[in-house]
C-alpha cells in the first residue's frame, strides 16, 4: 500500500470570471497532520469543497488513494475514507446525539428497505453493531450521558466535538477540519487541540485542518500551507511559514515604517 | 421461532382482530359510522404516506391526489375491464389489484421524484402540483376509463376489514422504517441535505424513494376508495384533494405518524359532527367552523397537535411526569 493519501495536481476552481483558487498541489501522506491557512476569502473552504467532490475543479486532478475523484459524489467519498466538519457548524440540530452518530453509520449497514420493515437477523445485528460503536464513541468524547437530548441544544464547543465525532463516526481515513475551533475560548481550544492530538493517536488518522487559531496551528500541525487569493504562497514547517515575508505580508500588510 | 414471531407477529394478530371486528362492527353499527371508518381509514393512509415526503424527508410534495388517482383508476379498471382475472375469490382479485395500482402509482412517485433531486421547497412544490393536474387531465381524456364521464360500475370490494388492513400495513412499514437506518437517512435529508451527503448517505436516491414508498400508498388509498365509492371522476382528484391531506399532515404534526393518523380521523368527522349544527341554524356554518377551528388549532399549536412526536413518547413523558411528581 503506498503512503500516499490524497493527491491533487494543479487543482484550479474559477467562478465565471473569479479564479477562486490555482493551481493547488498537495500531497498528503497517511498519518499527517496538516495546516491549511490564509487570510479570509484565500479559497480554504474552496479547496475543501473540491476535495469532498461538493465542487468539482475547473482544471487539474484530485487523486485519493490513488484513484481519481472528478464526477464522484461527496456521498461515494465519504464511503471512501474522506470525512469531513463545517465552517458552521452542520449537525442534525433536531435529532438526538445518538442519532447524529447513528446516521454517520449508514454507510457501514447493508440491509435492505423490506429487511428493515421485517425486522430480519441482519438488520438487528447491524443496528446493535451501530448502537454499541456510537456509544463507544461517545463515551470517548464524554457526551455519552448526553445521548438522548437534542443536538442543537447542546452548549457550543459540544456541538464543534460532536460535529467532529459525527465526521469519525464513518471511520475515515481523512478528516478535514474546517475550522474546528472557531467560536471557541482559549480554554476550549486548548481542550480541542488534546482532543485531535488524541484522535491521531486513538484512530490513527491523517487530517488535513483550516484554522485561524495560529496558537492551535502552530501547536500541532507538522505542515503548513498557506493560501492567499487562491494561490499557495508557502509551505512547510511552522518555524518556516512564521518567519516568511510573504506569509507575513499576507496577514499584515506590508510594513510603513 | 423467534424470527418468526418478531417479524410477522403483531401483523397476525391484527389480521384476526381485523376480521373480527369486520365481523361483528355491521351488526353493531349503522351504514353511516361504517362509511366514516372507512373514509377516516382511506385519509389515515393518505396523510401517513404523505408525512414520509413532507414529514420525515423534508420535501414539499401537493401531488398526492395524483397517485391515488393513478392507484383508484388503474386498480379499478382492472376490476371492471378483468373481472376475476385471478380466480374465483373476489378478495384475492381485490388485494391484487390494489397492490397492481399501487405499483403503477408507486412508478409514477418515481417519475416525479427524479425532478425533485435538483429542486427545493417551493419549486418541488410546483412541479408536484403540476403533476397532480397532469394526471387529472390525462384521465379526463382516456376514454377506456370513462373520461369526463368517470368510471362506473366498480365493484363494492372495500370492507373495513381491507381498509383496516391496509392502514396497519402503511403505519407498521412507516414506523419500522423509521426505525432503521434509512428511516434516519430521510431525516438527515431534511435537517441537512449537505451534511447528509458529507457523512455518506445518498440523499437524492432516498428523496426518490420516501417519493415511492408515499406514492405507493396513495395509490393503495385510491384503490381502497374507488371500490368503496364504486364511481370513478376525474374532479375528485383536483389538488384540493391534495391540499386536504398536505393539512392532515401539518396538522398532526411534520413528521409524527400519530399526529397523521389522529389529524386524518378529526378532519374527516369534524364537518360530520358539526352537521346537527347545520340542521338547527338552518345555515351551513360547518365550513366556516372548520376553518375557523383549523386556524384556532395552527396559531395555538403552530408545530401541530403532535409536533415530531408520537404517542409512545408523550405516552413515556406522561410516565416520567407523573412518577417525579
Amino acid at each position: 500500500m503506498s503512503d500516499v493519501l490524497l493527491q491533487t495536481k494543479d487543482v484550479s476552481i474559477r467562478f465565471g470570471g473569479l479564479v477562486c483558487v490555482s493551481k493547488f498541489n498537495l500531497t498528503v501522506t497517511r498519518g499527517e497532520l496538516i495546516g491549511l491557512i490564509g487570510p479570509n476569502g484565500a479559497g480554504k473552504t474552496t479547496v475543501f469543497n473540491m476535495l469532498t467532490g461538493v465542487y468539482t475543479p475547473t482544471s487539474g486532478d484530485i487523486r485519493f488513494l490513488g484513484e481519481g475523484t472528478e464526477g464522484i459524489p461527496p456521498c461515494e467519498l465519504s464511503k471512501r475514507g474522506i470525512s469531513r466538519t463545517f465552517q458552521n457548524i452542520r449537525l442534525f440540530k433536531q435529532l438526538s446525539v445518538l442519532d447524529n452518530i447513528r446516521i454517520a453509520a449508514h454507510q457501514h449497514t447493508s440491509y435492505t428497505l423490506p429487511e428493515a420493515v421485517i425486522l430480519s437477523n441482519r438488520m438487528l445485528l447491524q443496528e446493535k453493531h451501530i448502537l454499541e460503536k456510537a456509544f463507544e464513541l461517545l463515551k470517548i468524547f464524554n457526551l455519552g450521558e448526553r445521548a438522548y437530548e437534542v443536538a442543537g441544544c447542546l452548549p457550543y464547543g459540544q456541538q464543534r466535538r460532536l460535529e467532529i465525532l459525527r465526521a469519525l463516526a464513518t471511520d475515515p481515513q481523512l478528516v478535514l477540519l474546517d475550522e474546528p475551533a472557531a467560536g471557541m475560548n482559549h480554554k476550549e481550544t486548548q481542550a480541542l487541540m488534546e482532543t485531535i492530538g488524541f484522535i491521531r493517536a486513538k484512530f490513527g488518522i491523517t487530517i488535513l485542518l483550516i484554522e485561524h487559531d495560529m496558537k492551535l496551528v502552530m501547536g500541532i500541525c507538522e505542515r503548513i500551507l498557506v493560501l492567499d487569493h487562491g494561490i499557495t504562497i508557502c509551505e512547510g514547517d511552522p518555524k518556516k511559514v512564521q518567519s516568511d515575508p510573504k506569509v507575513i505580508e499576507a496577514y499584515l500588510g506590508t510594513s510603513q515604517d | 421461532m423467534h424470527t418468526i414471531r418478531r417479524t410477522f407477529g403483531l401483523p397476525l394478530l391484527m389480521l384476526v382482530v381485523f376480521g373480527v371486528l369486520d365481523w361483528f362492527f355491521p351488526k353493531m353499527f349503522d351504514l353511516y359510522i361504517q362509511t366514516l371508518i372507512i373514509y377516516c381509514g382511506i385519509n389515515m393512509i393518505l396523510a401517513v404516506s404523505l408525512n414520509l415526503v413532507n414529514g420525515f424527508t423534508g420535501q414539499f410534495s401537493i401531488g398526492h391526489a395524483g397517485f391515488m388517482a393513478v392507484g383508484a383508476y388503474i386498480s379499478a379498471f382492472l376490476s371492471v375491464s378483468f373481472p376475476n382475472w385471478a380466480g374465483p375469490f373476489i378478495n384475492l382479485n381485490f388485494f391484487l389489484n390494489t397492490v397492481i395500482g399501487g405499483l403503477f402509482a408507486a412508478v409514477a412517485g418515481y417519475c416525479v421524484g427524479l425532478p425533485s433531486l435538483r429542486l427545493k421547497g417551493d419549486y418541488l412544490a410546483i412541479v408536484t402540483l403540476g403533476f397532480g393536474e397532469i394526471i387529472r387531465v390525462l384521465l379526463l381524456n382516456v376514454d377506456a376509463v370513462g373520461g369526463a364521464r368517470g368510471l362506473y360500475g366498480i365493484p363494492k370490494y372495500s370492507t373495513l376489514f381491507w381498509t383496516l388492513t391496509w392502514v396497519f400495513i402503511c403505519c407498521f412499514t412507516i414506523v419500522r422504517l423509521m426505525r432503521s437506518t434509512h428511516g434516519r437517512a430521510f431525516l438527515a435529508v431534511r435537517e441537512d441535505e449537505i451534511a447528509a451527503e458529507a457523512v455518506g448517505i445518498p440523499t437524492t436516491r432516498y428523496k426518490v424513494i420516501a417519493f415511492v414508498i408515499s406514492a405507493f400508498f396513495a395509490g393503495i388509498a385510491g384503490s381502497i376508495f374507488a371500490h368503496f365509492l364504486s364511481y370513478l371522476n376525474p374532479s375528485i382528484f383536483t389538488f384540493l384533494k391534495s391540499f386536504d391531506v398536505v393539512v392532515m399532515v401539518v396538522l398532526g404534526g411534520m413528521g409524527s405518524i400519530s399526529g397523521s393518523c389522529v389529524a386524518a380521523i378529526l378532519i374527516t368527522l369534524l364537518p360530520e359532527a358539526l352537521r346537527p349544527l347545520q340542521e338547527i341554524t338552518k345555515i351551513d356554518f360547518r365550513m366556516i367552523l372548520y376553518s375557523l377551528t383549523l386556524i384556532v388549532l395552527m396559531l395555538t399549536k403552530p408545530q401541530g397537535l403532535f409536533g415530531s412526536l408520537e404517542i409512545s413518547d408523550l405516552w413515556k413523558k406522561y410516565v416520567r411526569r407523573s412518577a417525579s411528581n
